[in-house]
């Protein structure tokens, strides 16, 4: 049996973002291999989407009042966890096509998981987020999902 | 290139074989625009005073994703033309810093080649030579 996580924390496993649709722009693309220091001409130019662009692209634009005052925005689609300290996360991201400029690309974020462990100094929270990005085809782009921890 | 190219570059890969290095350097001025990039106003990021004197940092905090990226441009240059990134599978372990010198590499864990698949094993390692972000990486090759 878990300890922290109470039935009601655990039925919002399979809460689902509204979809985001956004357009890829050879600026953006430019503007982020810049950021990222690449050095490969066809991305520098904008001629396709780096990976991980996907990132900057669904990054939650928000609006200024609704950033904390530390600049970050919340999180709408987690509940509220009974431990809040954020510890390292990791990331798995499946590349299944191609991004060029011009693509229109649509995201969903599902919350698929909730667990406890224990870990050394007491117990962790464990979850875990889908993000599946699909072109106006519906096919499948990229599939990344998030693990974060929480103490 | 021709298939036959692919294929042997393929087969010249084996376990153990090293990724070239590469050095980083994320001073504040290109910390700033990747975050602009996305839009994360997140203050340790950009914020230094409240970087150090509210959260406790030493500098300013490179964000996660930027070691992830990197990750990625150390397998995208060693495979050139001839493969792709299919997945990878990576984590950020250490805070960075502003300015810290940061190392990516990798080292060939495992070829299949009927698969024409090779799975890596990639990292970003600080000065102290502590790994920050591992990661494992599937790479296809395009062509058997």
């Amino acid at each position: 049996m878990t300890g922290l996580l109470s039935p009601e924390l655990l039925s919002t496993i399979g809460r689902t973002s509204e979809p985001r649709r956004e357009l890829v722009t050879r600026r953006d693309i430019r503007k982020y291999s810049i950021a990222t220091d690449n050095r490969a001409r066809k991305y520098l130019d904008g001629d396709e989407a780096p990976p991980m662009f996907h990132v900057a692209l669904f990054w939650d634009v928000v609006e200024l009042d609704q950033l904390s005052p530390d600049g970050v925005s919340i999180d709408t689609l987690l509940p509220k966890f009974p431990l809040e300290k954020a510890m390292a996360g990791g990331l798995n991201i499946e590349y299944h096509k191609g991004i060029f400029p011009g693509d229109w690309l649509t995201s969903t974020r599902t919350l698929t998981d909730i667990y406890e462990k224990q870990g050394r100094s007491g117990s962790l929270i464990f979850y875990e987020v889908v993000m599946d990005v699909v072109n106006d085809l519906g096919e499948l782009v990229i599939r990344e999902k998030t693990t974060r921890i929480l103490r | 290139m021709s298939q036959a190219s692919t294929s042997s570059r393929l087969i010249d890969i084996k376990a153990g074989d090293e990724l070239p290095q590469r050095e980083f350097q994320c001073g504040n001025v290109q910390l700033m625009l990747y975050n602009a990039a996305l839009w994360n106003g997140h203050r340790i990021h950009f914020d230094e005073p409240y970087a150090k004197e509210v959260e406790g940092y030493p500098g300013l905090v490179v964000a996660g994703p930027l070691l992830g990226d990197w990750l990625h441009q150390c397998v995208e240059e060693w495979l050139g033309d001839d493969g792709r990134i299919f997945s990878i599978d990576y984590s950020n372990r250490v805070a960075t810093y502003a300015d810290e010198i940061l190392i990516s590499g990798g080292v060939i864990a495992e070829v299949r080649g009927a698969d024409n698949e090779v799975e890596i094993d990639v990292f970003i390692k600080n000065a102290a030579g502590e790994i920050v972000a591992p990661g494992k990486v599937l790479a296809k090759f395009a062509n058997g």
